[in-house]
């Protein structure tokens, strides 16, 4: 049987976008290693509300990695320790009795913080909107065997498609540069032949709107490759600019 | 008087849909534009709807709980989606996917419905292909099969262990498209808290938005619910945290009604339970049973290493029983076999409450290389949770609360018995039936959006005048606008000692114990009296924290716990008035030896529909039934043997 640990943590508080915020300390007593991160903070939560205080507010939906909902920086590394792992698959088995952990939520301008540990990420949908899909109208698609693609090439567009919108890119980006996150859908598009006819518009759209959201540049630190849960490659990167020279200079 | 119409269109099975089609209104494009359509929820189904919608030319509003579209539950699906393309040229068809599906629904769902989805299924591969979803490829270029539960055919396309992440990323980005060409008015972290209904018609909804606490109301032609299921009533299950019932219990109680609401599929494959603070379970795509076997030890209490116990001492419990679909039978029956090996006393771990699926004999004939191909993330993801490492150790599995066939009652064009009230995906009832195979939730949810309801929503709007407005300051809308304040009021001003996660944590040990995996007709009757007191003490002794004016996710969990409070009821109701096993329906009563279920066709052969009264304060269900006809296939007693 597991036992007990004693987890010290220091997490951010914040009423609203415009609020002053802070940082609050609690220790819990009774965390066990089974538990995920995310568990934990029920259990904190749990007690904050039986000591009639409000519970903390954090980001999350599936707690199994996929959905990108849960983005907390946990002791300055965005989703924590584990790599390629979402901070609601980290368990608590990669702690020790006695640590302290400082739980904050993503800081970047183009995410303004909604209360505590939550923050708004429409811009990553914007990004989306102004190109990150195949122009094509529900019925109008030939038989899906019509076009065969490279076994590589679909393998490495799934690579990039992988992505979750959790944003982690863009907490670790001393920049905040959301340039993972963007290419990583510029590159999964861009390497299936349904994706490649607006490859030009696609990628001076979508890297003109990370630019008009505030988001800053890419000056190659590699630190969102390093928390990326999905593991996506900052190859991504390097085709984007590629292809948005391209595009640019063809006009 | 409530008339429960399904509106199946006659003439032969493979000719319903397309003369519905034929002979169905149409509104014209130019028309379009002035009809304003509601779809709440984004995943699969709504999002395929409102994506679809959007670009014929209809004003769509578009609203979901999350902070985007992109993070509806539809995204954590695993396995596949079936379709009968026949590429494997393994014998399938259009009819077989048909027949496979209402036989693994044991005969509960519509003939007609369940054609029309195996029918479209071959549109929606084409249609995920062209935008781009990135399916698994031969190397001969080509879309890859694999072949998954229930099915003697390999039928299902996937994109590694994530291909609902891909089919959603699709509708989304489809979507998205539409928000930025106008189409869509899309509205995140909103709540669905009432639908307003005006002479008889659904003409509005009512939502909180969850970042300011403000309820808005908004007014359409019509209104679609891609909510999904209510699989969080049992609180531990395999749905995301926020996977709720409030639009769809909401709706029933404005009149619509709810259908087969007992009818929950318990999923084989999830790692099991490992303590009370856990709060979900995690499911391994059921596409795992392909090369694991399952088992365990014959010997009660053997607590030897698994691998250390020897092939004659290990009870290979499905391939024995069931030789023809060994470990691949539906997973009503996977999961009642888990259980029935436990209850004698041979399930393993702690708790005694688990069963192994075994790698080591496919990984010694395809190399670790190739196993971990087909399912590296799903291993990775395995051993992260359990902290075992499955390529040298069999994996511990349970079965968890999954999927919820039941749903608000809809007609073959997918609308409630309120006009104008849509339902899709897993939010209604209408193609599983007892039990749904795997691969075709996502099946289900994209034929719904992407090409059901977009034909048949101008059917029903060709009958509304374009340009309808009653506006949002109409009596119907303030009044539903005051209800939903009122019951948020109510619970922030109980101030009560206990938690809501705690009340919804035994709410969910009532259901599972007695409306789970196995029914008694006693044990439902304790089941209700139960929910009951624990209901009433909730409205009493429930804390509810913070504002109503600010980000409250407590508040949010607090609405939707008091709706799981009156939905379990009714799905205890609707198990007791089954007097029969079928799918995942066991009730121990009707069951052979073996424990196989013992359906019984003569009276039992309807959908239960329940219409909801409130009778001075008392809630109370009205059962109506739709007799469901068998008129192409001859209904079986199901065997996997």
């Amino acid at each position: 049987m597991s036992t007990n640990m004693t987890i010290h943590l220091r997490y951010w508080r914040q009423t609203g976008p415009t609020a002053r915020g802070y940082f609050e300390n609690r220790t819990l007593s009774t965390v066990n290693e089974h538990m995920s991160f995310l568990e934990m903070l029920d259990v904190l939560n749990e007690e904050l509300q039986l000591d009639g205080t409000e519970p903390l507010e954090f980001d999350y939906d599936c707690r199994e990695g996929i959905c990108g909902s849960c983005n907390l920086v946990i002791n300055g590394q965005a989703h924590g320790p584990k790599k390629g792992t979402a901070c609601c698959q980290l368990h608590m088995r990669n702690y020790s009795d006695g640590d302290h952990i400082t739980i904050e939520p993503p800081r970047a301008s183009a995410f303004p913080v909604i209360k505590d540990l939550v923050v708004d990420r429409s811009a990553f949908d914007r990004i989306i909107e102004a190109g990150g899909y195949v122009s094509v109208k529900t019925g109008s698609a030939q038989e899906a065997n019509a076009i065969p693609i490279q076994k590589n090439d679909a393998d490495l567009a799934f690579d990039y498609a992988a992505c979750i919108g959790c944003g982690a890119c863009v907490a670790a980006c001393p920049n905040a540069s959301a340039s993972l996150f963007t290419s990583a859908k510029i590159s999964h598009l861009s390497h299936l032949p349904q994706g490649n006819v607006e490859r030009s518009n696609r990628v001076v759209a979508m890297v003109e709107q990370m630019q008009e959201e505030g988001f800053g540049d890419c000056s190659n630190f590699g630190e969102c490759e390093a928390v990326c849960p999905k593991e996506i490659s900052i190859a991504a990167i390097a085709d984007t600019r590629r292809d948005y020279v391209r595009a640019v200079i063809q006009g | 008087m409530i008339s429960l119409n399904a509106k199946i269109p006659d003439g032969p099975l493979e000719k319903k849909w397309s003369r519905h089609k034929k002979e169905m209104k149409l509104v014209a494009p130019n028309n379009r534009r002035k009809y304003e359509i509601i779809i709440v929820g984004t995943g699969l189904a709504g999002g395929a709807a409102a994506a679809s919608m959007a670009e014929m030319g209809y004003n769509v509003k578009s609203f979901c709980i999350q902070d985007s579209a992109r993070r509806a539950h539809s995204i954590a699906a695993q396995g596949g989606i079936n379709a009968s393309k026949n590429y494997p040229n393994d014998g399938d068809s259009v009819w077989r996917l048909f027949y496979d599906t209402i036989k693994g629904g044991d005969y509960r769902s519509r003939e007609a419905n369940v054609y029309r989805l195996a029918e479209v299924s071959n549109n929606i591969i084409d249609q995920a292909v062209a935008q781009g979803v990135p399916f698994a490829r031969e190397y001969s270029g080509l879309l890859a099969n694999r072949s998954f539960g229930g099915a003697q055919v390999s039928r299902t396309f996937y994109a590694r262990g994530q291909t609902g992440q891909q089919l959603l990323l699709g509708a989304y980005q489809a979507m998205m498209r539409q928000v930025e060409l106008g189409g869509i008015k899309y509205y995140t972290r909103h709540e669905m808290l009432e639908v307003v209904i005006i002479d008889g018609r659904a003409r509005g909804i009512i939502t909180r938005n969850l970042v300011t606490g403000e309820i808005c109301q908004h007014e359409a032609d019509a209104v679609i619910l891609a909510t999904g299921g209510y699989g969080n009533v049992f609180y531990l299950s395999t749905n995301a945290k926020n996977s709720n019932v409030t639009a769809a219990w909401r709706a029933h109680k404005k009149g619509a009604l709810f259908a087969n609401p007992s009818f929950v599929q318990v999923h084989p494959t999830c790692i099991p339970v490992s303590g009370d603070y856990q709060s979900k379970l995690t499911l391994m795509s059921e596409s795992l049973r392909n090369d694991g076997r399952v088992w365990v030890p014959c010997k009660k209490g053997d607590d030897r290493h698994p691998n250390d116990i020897p092939e004659d001492e290990r009870l290979y419990y499905l391939e024995e029983k069931y030789p023809s679909f060994g470990n691949l039978v539906p997973r009503d029956v996977a999961s009642r076999n888990a259980k029935l090996v436990c209850d004698r006393g041979l399930g393993i771990g702690e708790t005694g409450l688990a069963v192994y699926l075994d790698f080591r004999d496919a990984i010694a004939r395809d190399g670790k290389d190739m196993i971990s191909a087909k399912y590296g993330n799903l291993f990775d993801m395995y051993a992260n949770i359990a902290g075992e490492d499955p390529y040298t150790r069999p994996m511990r599995i349970f079965p968890a609360v999954h999927y919820t066939m039941g749903g608000l009652w809809v007609d073959y064009n997918l609308m409630t018995n309120i006009p104008g009230l849509f339902a899709a995906g897993e939010a209604n009832f209408s193609d599983h039936g007892a039990n749904r195979l795997g691969a075709s939730a996502l099946m289900q949810g994209l034929s719904d959006g992407y090409f059901v309801l977009p034909s048949t929503i101008g059917n029903y709007l060709a009958d509304v005048k374009p340009g309808t407005r009653y506006g949002t300051d109409h009596e119907a809308f303030d009044s539903a606008a005051k209800k939903a304040q009122e019951t948020i009021d109510r619970l922030l001003n109980i101030n009560g000692k206990r938690t809501i996660i705690d009340f919804h944590r035994t709410l969910g040990r009532i259901v599972w114990d007695k409306i789970g995996i196995s029914r008694t007709k006693e044990g439902l009757e304790e089941a209700i009296s139960d929910i009951r007191s624990l209901r009433e003490e909730f409205w009493t002794n429930v804390y509810v924290p913070g504002e109503k004016n600010n980000y409250n996710k407590y508040l949010e969990f607090a609405g939707r716990v008091a709706d799981f409070f009156e939905l379990a009821e009714l799905m205890a109701m609707d198990a007791l008035d089954r007097d029969e096993s079928c799918g995942c329906h066991l009730r121990e009563e009707f069951q052979t030896e073996e424990g196989e279920a013992i359906r019984n066709d003569k009276d039992y052969s309807y959908v239960s529909a329940w219409e909801f009264k409130d009778r001075n304060g008392v809630l109370e269900e009205e059962l109506h039934k739709e007799e469901l006809n068998f008129e192409f296939v001859e209904l079986k007693q199901r065997s996997y043997k």
